[in-house]
């Protein structure tokens, strides 16, 4: 009875507790494996090489969240990273670039939104058709990966606007755009109307639209704000790679659904919070550093163990779901 | 003719006519733009004792796609979907290749007697191909028992569900093969995806028996009523009496089952088992096909001739391109306008406004 | 003077004329039900009222102006706000979210949250309620969930408050929380519109009863002065001297056989109160009611789609569960559901096979019937029944309401069922088919085949029932057999 007094307590914050809970675990095992795992280098190591996932991952949050699912989001990433380099190399201004860039994420984020809403064509199948069609655009863009040879890429971003911490650790900007990025979607998602909105069609669509939630106007901008979050990560992931490559970041969008559920988002939307993909990126990285460490387990242990996480998590939120429905009914 | 709603809609009425008519008319003009653009795309001879050309190529390569659609549309028409077969269909290509090293290394020794009559006619070589390639078929009944549970024991959503596989899946498979691609010469096995049977391809043969044994399983039983009952009213047919949770846990194995079968091709086709790309994407063509295929998202009533046909299309699509020395990749964009168009097609929201803008020019035709 | 007024409303749908010149007002100050059967047009109405459909015809005044809401928001401008049956809320977001969603107290564009928290205190402290508003709605039972929907509709300035079937999940000491909520918003002057078919709720709370039969309204009546049985008789459609008149002699029919089901104690939790109900062989029970008494909550009970919890079940002398409608046909169970579109037709599917389908799903996977048995059998019913259909091969979706009823009775008539079960089986049926199926019924009662009957027309209940059960309110309150099946003593019964 106590127990379920305090689930009953905790019912919206405990996929949060789970998922913090998971990175204490192997935050620890790794502490106790290796001698220099706990360092301030490991951990800004964790957030700038998983920073375009990071941001990927934000997007795919709010989509989720709404009851939908975008699979289109690693062909963005790869076609906007090579649309940059593109552009760059026929001698473009950076800033340009980086707007060009932005704007087709958010036109081709809209474009889907439309077919999804105005057509009522099911979001699995109008995402798949945008991933075969990112993808392809990537490949006519530029048929091979194409370096970047701009000084803003390779010093700017490298050194000038990499923050200084001690111990020579220097925090990538990369990290810094992730970390900047999750705090204004945290913004958008607990502070505006736009964000409560966001909640409520994945909530339950019938009831907000009776509550006066416009329903289509939503759906139209959360599609537009993932697209322009996944061509946000294909920048990120241009300024880490410091190339352009229509074939990289395939299957990533199964990463970023991973890490949004293992942050205890309810896949059926409604329920869940930025910090907690936050928290299953953090998850995701460290399995993958503690395999690197390890050295001997191999990288496809990584598929395994994210595999069997995601339907732990979706196990845990059946049984809240049941719990809390049971509640009720007595 | 401004009668009732039914007349507005005759053009676009939704009907299994419509529904195939199409797709079919999108083959049917790839085919005419190949063959006047094309050089030599219907040409057919018979080189090395089989036949040699680019219809036979699309038949031989489209012959993956084929078989997991014929287990995708089941699912499917339960108004569920299996993100998984691909990852399956690299497991099952890994546990053949395994094990027919193994087999033919003599690590597996596979005891004559045990198996019953049919084996003293067998040389041990013979069999070497023969339970490396049960195992993997039934490794991938397991995996569809497993989606099974999930969807239809602990009720979690189908694409959830089988996203677990599909992640896990992968690593399963380059465990099994401890990362490393195992290639294998075994004749069996090769003959599976390279081989010729009265000079058409092994695969387009069993791509075929797949697609019999079904048909005949789903037509000539009350299976596949019971399917497109639970798809259509899950409800109504619980009420009806009908298993409705045994009937969709079934359809995962059988799709599973063909994930194995296709993971075999696929693996036999190269000779051997790539975990990392044995059937990646081939998922989405599967649905893509049965969608094309008339079978709706929704589920209810199913085609697996359209679900053939679709799997066909998306092959020539993609071979159309190739000839047309278009690169794979960006073959992906004609894909993706096809998605687009077939949905529109289907979407009755879509189908009102055009015929809403067709009667109106009509109209105004009419006035002028 | 009368804060809603609604003059002559008339509407139709294809087909169908839901409301013909219906006049509606509320008072502020005053609890005022609303109340009806099946196909009365109160939803309608309260749909016009709140925006959601237009009148054909006809006026609405508020507040001496007159209105044409087209949307719910509109309808919330003026002042008028509904709550649903199914506490239409956000159950994973928190109580101050619900009721602030869409009009959340904003500072520099972006949600106060601290002035979302005391609005909703505020809103709540209306309804006397001290909650903790940074829970889930989900936390909280739905007896309460209803009061913060309540407290939501408030929160706008509301004038006329429509609440409907508000009662139905709640039980006896949430109700009287709820009443007493309302008598306080009475008292503060404002108006409810209060929807159901709970008899005692309705002597308790309103101030007025508007009674609506057909699409018509039959008249409003001050509740103080208005007889249980006057009201019953003008739910259903007969005053009592017009009931004298039409109860005839009955035919009595031979004897039934043994028990052929007997349930003791049998009841639901949240849906059934335990009840004892026998049913002998060749024998025809009605079960007889107003709209939410408990009737196909019975049948499914019986059937296995929501089993009992509590008591015992003895199908042809052996005890057993019914945990499935599959276990249920398997001991010769057969039931044709109310709701046909959500329970019963396979809309993409043939007649031919909506007709096979539980005698398939009985022989299982393997032993199928050939298409030559399956048009024999299709035909054979399409002919008895008269099914309106060129042939058995048409889609059922695109048969009339009435004729996939019949396609349902076929396929359980194709069972050989030794109880069948029919829930409001002649609705959307014309006279002539309905007399056809009657026929049937008899001839199949006389070879021994055990019959549950509901219906909401009276007449059909009595005219052929050997017993008759009545429910009211979720549970038994007495049978009626033989002679003294009359709609009178069942109207008596009811209104005791």
């Amino acid at each position: 009875m106590v127990i379920v007094k305090l689930l009953k307590l905790q019912t919206r914050y405990i996929p949060l507790l789970a998922t913090a809970s998971v990175f204490a675990i192997l935050y620890s095992i790794g502490l106790a494996s290796f001698s220099h795992f706990g360092s301030l280098r490991v951990f800004v190591n964790l957030l700038g090489d998983n920073a375009f996932l990071g941001i990927a991952a934000i997007g795919a949050t709010f989509v989720i969240l709404s009851g939908g699912i975008d699979l289109s989001v690693g062909s963005v990433i790869a076609c906007t990273s090579i649309l940059m380099a593109t552009l760059l190399e026929k001698g473009w201004v950076p800033a340009t670039v980086i707007s060009m860039a932005l704007l087709f994420g958010i036109c081709f984020g809209a474009a889907m939104g439309c077919l999804i809403h105005c057509f009522a064509l099911p979001a699995f199948l109008v995402t798949l058709a945008g991933m075969f069609f990112a993808r392809g655009l990537g490949f006519i863009i530029h048929p091979q990966a194409l370096g970047i040879n701009h000084p803003f890429f390779l010093n700017t971003i490298g050194d000038n606007l990499a923050i200084r911490l001690p111990h020579g650790v220097e925090f990538p900007f990369t990290a810094s755009c992730f970390v900047v990025a999750l705090l204004v979607a945290m913004a958008i998602a607990h502070m505006t109307v736009f964000g409560r909105n966001v909640y409520a069609v994945g909530g339950n669509e019938q009831a907000a639209k009776l509550m006066g939630v416009r329903i289509g106007s939503a759906k139209l901008m959360i599609y537009t704000l993932a697209g322009f979050f996944s061509a946000l990560a294909g920048v990120v992931f241009t300024f880490y790679m410091q190339s352009g490559n229509p074939a990289s970041c395939v299957g990533l969008e199964l990463d970023a659904i991973a890490a949004v559920v293992i942050g205890g988002t309810l896949l059926s939307g409604g329920v869940g919070y930025l910090a907690g993909t936050f928290l299953g990126i953090l998850v995701l990285g460290l399995i993958q550093t503690l395999i690197t460490f390890h050295g001997d387990l191999n990288t496809w242990w990584t598929k395994i163990v994210i595999g069997m996480l995601v339907l732990v998590f979706i196990l845990l939120q059946n049984l809240v779901t049941t719990m809390t429905k049971k509640g009720i009914a007595q | 003719m401004i009668g009732n709603m039914e007349k507005q809609n005759t053009i676009f009425k939704d009907n299994l006519f419509t529904r195939l008519f199409w797709p079919l008319m999108a083959l049917g003009l790839l085919l005419v733009f190949n063959l006047i653009c094309t050089q030599g795309f219907f040409h057919i001879e018979v080189r090395d004792g089989h036949f040699y050309g680019t219809l036979l190529d699309i038949l031989n390569h489209g012959s993956k796609v084929m078989v997991l659609a014929i287990g995708m549309t089941l699912v499917i028409a339960t108004k569920g979907v299996d993100l998984s077969v691909g990852a399956v269909m690299a497991v099952a290509g890994a546990v053949a290749a395994l094990l027919v090293g193994q087999v033919e290394h003599g690590w597996i020794f596979c005891d004559g007697f045990t198996l019953g009559g049919l084996v003293p006619l067998l040389n041990a070589h013979q069999l070497s191909w023969f339970l490396p390639v049960i195992a993997a078929l039934l490794v991938s009944l397991v995996a569809g028992f497993w989606n099974a549970l999930l969807v239809a024991g602990f009720r979690i959503q189908p694409i959830v569900a089988t996203l677990v596989l599909m992640v896990a899946g992968r690593g399963i498979a380059q465990l099994i093969t401890d990362g490393q691609i195992i290639t294998f010469t075994n004749t069996g096995l090769v003959y599976l995806g390279n081989g010729y049977f009265l000079r058409v391809p092994v695969s387009v043969w069993i791509a075929m028996g797949v697609f019999t044994v079904v048909a005949i399983l789903v037509r000539k039983t009350a299976l596949g009523l019971f399917i497109e009952s639970v798809g259509n009213n899950e409800t109504a047919s619980f009420y009806a009496g009908i298993h409705s949770k045994t009937i969709k846990g079934l359809t995962y194995v059988i799709c599973g089952l063909c994930a194995g079968v296709a993971g075999l091709i696929a693996s036999s086709n190269i000779k051997c088992a790539d975990s990392n790309n044995a059937g990646l994407y081939l998922e989405l063509d599967a649905i893509l096909a049965v969608v094309i295929g008339g079978t709706s998202l929704n589920g209810g009533r199913f085609f697996l001739a359209g679900s053939i046909a679709g799997a066909i299309l998306i092959q020539t699509l993609t071979t159309t391109m190739y000839a047309r020395d278009v690169s794979p990749h960006v073959a992906a964009v004609p894909k993706a306008l096809v998605i687009i168009m077939v949905c529109l097609m289907q979407s009755e929201t879509f189908r009102n406004r055009a015929a809403g803008i067709f009667k109106r020019s009509r109209k105004r035709a009419w006035s002028l | 003077m009368d804060i809603l007024e609604a003059k002559n409303i008339v509407k139709s749908f294809p087909g169908v004329k839901a409301l013909s010149g219906v006049d509606f007002s509320v008072r502020p100050g005053e609890v005022h039900a609303l109340m009806g059967e099946n196909g009365a047009g109160k939803s309608t109405l309260v749909k016009i009222i709140t925006g959601v459909y237009r009148q054909d015809d006809g006026e609405i005044f508020f507040n001496g102006r007159s209105i044409n809401p087209g949307s719910t928001r509109e309808a919330e401008a003026c002042g008028i706000s509904t709550v649903y049956q199914e506490v239409n809320l956000l159950p994973e977001m928190s109580v101050a979210e619900n009721i602030c969603l869409g009009r959340q107290p904003k500072l520099f564009g972006l949600i106060h949250w601290s002035a979302v928290r005391k609005r909703a205190v505020a809103a709540l402290k209306r309804l006397e309620l001290d909650l903790d508003v940074s829970r889930n709605l989900a936390y909280y039972s739905i007896a309460v969930q209803q009061l913060i929907a309540i407290a939501r509709a408030l929160d706008i300035d509301c004038k006329l408050l429509i609440l409907d079937e508000p009662t139905s999940s709640l039980d006896a000491k949430e109700v009287d929380e709820l009443f007493t909520v309302l008598g306080k918003l009475r008292a503060q002057g404002m108006a409810i519109i209060f929807i159901t078919h709970f008899l005692d709720q309705v002597y308790q709370i309103s101030d007025r009863i508007t009674i609506l039969r057909d699409g018509s309204k039959v008249g409003t009546f001050e509740t103080s002065t208005l007889a249980r049985l006057e009201m019953v008789g003008k739910m259903i459609g007969k005053d009592p001297e017009q009931v004298r008149d039409m109860d005839k002699k009955r035919k009595l029919r031979t004897s039934a056989g043994r028990d052929f089901l007997r349930a003791e104690h049998t009841g639901r939790t949240g849906m059934l109160f335990p009840m004892d109900l026998n049913i002998r062989a060749g024998e025809i029970i009605g079960l007889a009611g107003l709209l939410g008494s408990g009737r196909s909550e019975t049948a499914r009970m019986l059937f296995g789609v929501d089993p009992p919890d509590s008591g015992k079940l003895i199908i042809d002398g052996k005890e057993t569960v019914n945990s499935s409608p599959g276990k249920a046909v398997s001991h010769g169970i057969a039931l044709t559901a109310e709701d046909r579109t959500a329970t019963g037709i396979i809309p993409d599917l043939t007649i031919r096979e909506n007709i096979v389908l539980a005698l398939q799903a009985r022989a299982g996977i393997l032993k199928t019937y050939t298409i030559k048995e399956q048009h024999a059998l299709a035909d054979t019913f399409i002919k008895a029944l008269g099914i309106k259909t060129p042939d058995a091969d048409q889609l059922t979706k695109h048969l009339s309401g009435g004729n996939q009823q019949k396609v349902l009775l076929a396929r359980w008539l194709a069972m050989n069922p030794k109880l069948f079960m029919l829930d409001e089986p002649t609705r959307g049926i014309d006279v002539g088919a309905k007399a056809e199926i009657e026929k049937v019924m008899a001839e199949l009662c006389d070879k021994g085949m055990a019959m549950l009957f509901i219906s909401s027309e009276m007449e059909e209940v009595t005219r052929t029932c050997d017993r008759v059960v009545v429910l009211r309110d979720r549970r038994k309150i007495g049978e009626i057999a033989g002679e003294q099946i009359s709609i009178q003593s069942i109207m008596n019964m009811i209104a005791e």
